[in-house]
């Protein structure tokens, strides 16, 4: 029931109100609290705003989105609620303002019913890096939802919300939503506001939605895009109707070689991938296997370019002006030291010192430098490959959800957005449909890459795609 | 001893501009607001929030990098500088680091002689300031004052090309005027709104390698810099001579004690790991932009200096002192088109003018006279109509209560006029060698100095109304002819 937009707008149709919508969730959210998937219910103010709601759709002034319940991952902004990124240095702080991509939803009469667990300051696979506790899947509890928006991708899955909102610097929506059998999407770089969204590293991040329908993560995604006078690297490029899908035509489809043949690529994804890349033949479409030499420096050189601009953003949480401070810190050197070290987790630190590494005098030129000239190529190397091709396919993350505490090397770790992180570095949208599942009935996904700013040519691709699906 | 050193300095100029808002927000950009007032969510680096670019600070940048000759680069991005302290909310500092928006360029002082000496300028960057941490108002804490934060600074760095702390004086001097011509900067040393730190060393005369250079910082006036110099050039010079060797440090300069003292050495200086800003997109200038900022530039203290020297025919001295002020010049250019007296008018705005702003203590916009009467009294005392005397004793004095009336319709109804008919004039000297008899006779027996005596007393009795010219010959004639 209610697991998607249109369910909820016929019930609404048939006389249910919102605020029976909001408290079907709730109780789904109760039922799954073992999963530790919000940090907080905004149990108040989610029933003041359905009655809201309720009374606009009475008097024929709803918006589009009237019904639409979400769940936002805990580093979004929400005016006058709390948000902390699963983060102890920023426990209790409460936001002064609402983010813009956010807003634009609540405007059109989205309603938010709490703040989704991640891995702290969006740094993690497997959400196993929170300040409040790992999140479980809730398809097999023993298993990760992965990461960073774990928590959101989760509360899709697990039926307490209708959509979500994560972020994706590397992978973090679209690598849970291939664990948790989701639609997952991360638009191109500038395609949605950063404004209201806690940094990680400002040249990666982008907001983006889970949902259970290709059509509500279309339609979300339209509706929060577009240009914002608080965001300069936000493109003016106009909005178009993402959530009217196209018919498909014939495609011209780019396949990695390095990917096909990948040695971390479990056997049920290999053979899952290659059936796929089969039908599509079979359909007509045009399927270049071409080799991609780069896809072994995708990982560090995202690591270190991410790494050094997280380094900047999380200086400001220094103890000063808000957020955690140590209660026995004199003078203001040792109130840093000390509240940074007792306010962030072990993979924050880590990053951070990787990232003040990379960046400082005498290893800059072999590590920063060296990374931006890498992304620079990538950037010209995926923009050929757009030149000759609609869209880049490939699976979403190597293996299906693992066991929680089965992952326990960084490095290995880190491998996890092997496929993902491209689409970062080089800011094309990229989605990850649930088409897929293992012999053990495990999800995982496929991931469709396009061109820059053609979001409206990948939900009409991806749309024509969901046939494939494999229930 | 000392004339064995040549003395080396370069200063670095920061230059809080005079924008309605901050350089990356919308908050106010205002001196003297309540503190933390001026401060949304962007100025206290809240998490999530983003700069945007106020396009403002960019066309500051560029009038003073085209006032400065400076090469105006066309692409360039903005970098973070990286470290901690509490009033600086975010962590780090936008500023460019790379690719500052004007390179190269220079600033024309006086020289030692009257020549002019032509100062280079390294390159001229924007930035944002820190907020001010207080620490003298509350006996425990220091407290923070956020709304500086995120106000735009132009960065000035000169050459190394300054010689004497008299040089560094007038460099700042005429930075200070040109911002000030430009409207970008109110150029107040005192609350901050202009600082300078200066980089000193020495080195042996004829030496083509650089000394250690010594960063002083904290001067808060001009002569303060000067000061600065001064006593930064005489420790290492001292120093040198007793063998020691100069730390590359930075110092603080003690406005009181007249000294410097070390803040901190090179070693535990910060590595600020600068790297491209990932919030703001790089900045394009095109020649258009740079075209339509030309258009707006005021005329520039040097126009002006050359054209009241050149088609006014003023002397080095008084074109100076007419430039000094943007406000005072731009009201003497308007006195211009109204006299071709232009030394009559200067004399005029550099004396009963500027004594009363002076006395006042306000700038001339203040002032109650317009320049188009400013113009018709120069052109009464030209033309001979008014006595100087009776022109700034009396007619002006005048003016300043009723600005409006007409020079000449004052001295008409206070019969002020330059008194050339002979019989009156007559009938004065007169009465002046009748009233002084002994003058009269030491005169007569060869003390011809008295003639000025007798003017004066002439003046005196009528009014300063007489024609001097006239007056002195029908005296000197009825001196001689009575004998």
């Amino acid at each position: 029931m209610y697991k998607n937009f249109a369910e909820v707008k016929n019930a609404i149709t048939s006389g249910v109100s919102v605020l029976e919508i909001v408290h079907y969730y709730l109780q789904n959210i109760e039922k799954n609290k073992e999963c530790n998937i919000f940090l907080e219910v905004f149990s108040d103010s989610i029933l003041t705003q359905a009655k809201l709601v309720d009374q606009k759709i009475k008097n024929k002034q709803a918006g589009r989105l009237a019904g639409l319940v979400i769940a936002i991952k805990d580093n979004i902004c929400y005016k006058d609620h709390r948000v902390s990124a699963s983060s102890k240095i920023l426990k209790n702080f409460c936001s002064l303002y609402t983010s813009t991509a956010l807003q634009r939803l609540l405007d059109e009469d989205a309603i938010v019913i709490g703040r989704t667990n991640c891995d702290e300051f969006a740094m993690g696979s497997s959400n196993e890096n929170s300040a409040y506790g790992h999140v479980k899947n809730p398809l097999n509890l023993n298993k990760v939802p992965g990461g960073s928006s774990g928590g959101s991708a989760a509360a899709v899955i697990a039926n307490t919300c209708t959509v979500s909102l994560g972020s994706d610097t590397g992978g973090s929506v679209r690598q849970p939503a291939s664990f948790t059998g989701t639609f997952g999407v991360k638009p191109t770089y500038g395609r949605v506001s950063r404004f209201g969204l806690i940094a990680y590293a400002s040249s990666f991040d982008q907001i983006g939605v889970f949902a259970n329908t290709l059509e509500d993560t279309a339609l979300v995604t339209e509706i929060m895009s577009g240009k914002d006078s608080l965001d300069s690297t936000c493109s003016s490029k106009q909005v178009e109707k993402y959530s009217v899908f196209e018919k498909t035509e014939k495609k011209k489809i780019a396949v990695f070689k390095e990917v096909l043949h990948n040695e971390h690529l479990t056997e049920d994804v290999k053979n899952s991938f290659s059936s796929l890349l089969n039908n599509l033949k079979n359909e007509g479409h045009e399927i270049n296997e071409i080799s991609f030499p780069y896809l072994d420096v995708l990982v560090p050189t995202y690591y270190v370019l991410t790494t050094a601009e997280a380094s900047s953003n999380l200086s400001r949480f220094d103890g000063v002006h808000y957020g955690y401070r140590s209660k026995d810190a004199v003078g203001v050197e040792e109130t840093y030291k000390k509240s940074r070290s007792e306010g962030f987790g072990i993979e924050v630190k880590r990053r951070i010192m990787s990232g003040t590494f990379v960046l400082s005098h005498g290893f800059y030129d072999a590590y920063y430098t060296k990374a931006q000239q890498v992304r620079r190529i990538i950037k010209e190397k995926t923009k050929e490959i757009f030149s000759n091709n609609d869209f880049i396919l490939s699976p979403t993350t190597p293996n299906s959800a693992f066991e929680i505490n089965s992952v326990k090397d960084p490095i290995q770790m880190y491998l996890q957005d092997i496929f993902t992180v491209h689409a970062n570095l080089s800011g094309n949208p990229a989605i990850s449909l649930p088409l897929f599942k293992d012999k053990d009935g495990f999800p995982f996904g496929l991931q469709v890459v396009a061109n820059n700013f053609f979001e409206k040519e990948l939900f009409s691709f991806s749309n024509y795609l969901v046939k494939f699906r494999n229930d | 001893m000392k004339d064995k050193y040549e003395v080396v300095v370069g200063l670095e100029v920061h230059a809080q501009l005079l924008t309605k808002s901050k350089a990356y927000s919308s908050d106010l950009n205002e001196y003297g607001a309540h503190p933390n007032t001026n401060v949304s969510v962007v100025s206290l680096g809240h998490p999530g929030t983003l700069p945007v670019m106020n396009k403002k600070t960019i066309e500051f940048a560029i009038k003073l990098g085209l006032a400065c000759h400076s090469e105006i680069s066309s692409h360039q991005y903005f970098a973070r500088k990286n470290y901690f302290y509490p009033d600086l909310p975010k962590g780090y500092q936008i500023t460019q680091d790379k690719t500052p928006i004007c390179t190269g360029g220079f600033i024309e002082i006086k020289g030692e002689n009257e020549g002019q000496k032509k100062i280079g300028i390294t390159r001229i960057h924007m930035e944002e300031d820190a907020g001010k941490s207080i620490h003298d108002v509350d006996v425990y804490d220091t407290l923070i004052d956020l709304n500086r934060a995120g106000v735009p600074l132009l960065e000035i760095v000169s050459e190394p090309d300054i010689r004497t702390s008299q040089e560094a004086y007038q460099y700042l001097t005429e930075v200070r005027k040109l911002l000030r011509y430009l409207d970008i900067c109110d150029g107040n040393m005192e609350e901050g709104s202009l600082r300078c730190d200066a980089n000193i060393s020495v080195r042996l005369i004829g030496e083509t390698d650089f000394g250690t250079k010594v960063e002083v910082k904290n001067m808060n006036s001009i002569k303060n810099v000067q000061r600065a110099i001064e006593y930064e050039v005489t420790r290492q010079i001292e120093a040198i001579e007793k063998g020691e060797k100069i730390d590359q440090e930075t110092r603080s300069f003690d406005a009181l004690k007249g000294i410097t003292i070390s803040m901190r050495t090179k070693e535990a200086a910060n590595d600020y790991r600068y790297f491209p800003e990932p919030d703001l997109p790089p900045l394009y200038i095109s020649v258009d932009q740079i075209n339509e900022v030309k258009k707006t530039m005021p005329a520039l203290p040097k126009e002006l200096f050359v054209k009241f020297k050149t088609d006014f025919g003023l002397s080095d001295y008084d074109a100076y002192n007419l430039t000094d002020n943007k406000s005072l010049a731009l009201y003497f250019n308007e006195v211009t088109k109204n006299t071709t007296h232009y030394k009559v008018a200067a004399n005029l705005m550099m004396g009963e003018v500027k004594s009363y702003l002076n006395e006042l203590g306000v700038e001339i916009d203040l002032f109650p006279i317009s320049p188009i009467v400013i113009a018709k009294l120069s052109n009464l005392i030209a033309e001979e109509k008014v006595s100087k005397t009776v022109a700034n004793q009396r007619i002006f004095p005048e003016l300043l209560s009723n600005p409006n009336e007409e020079p000449i319709d004052i001295a008409l109804r206070l019969n002020l006029l330059v008194e050339s008919d002979e019989n009156n004039l007559k009938s004065y000297v007169v009465q002046v060698l009748n009233e002084n008899k002994v003058e009269k006779e030491r005169y007569q027996n060869g003390e011809k100095q008295l003639i000025g005596f007798f003017m004066g007393q002439l003046m005196k009795v009528s009014g300063g109304k007489a024609d001097p010219k006239q007056a002195n010959s029908i005296l000197r004639e009825l001196l001689e002819s009575s004998k």
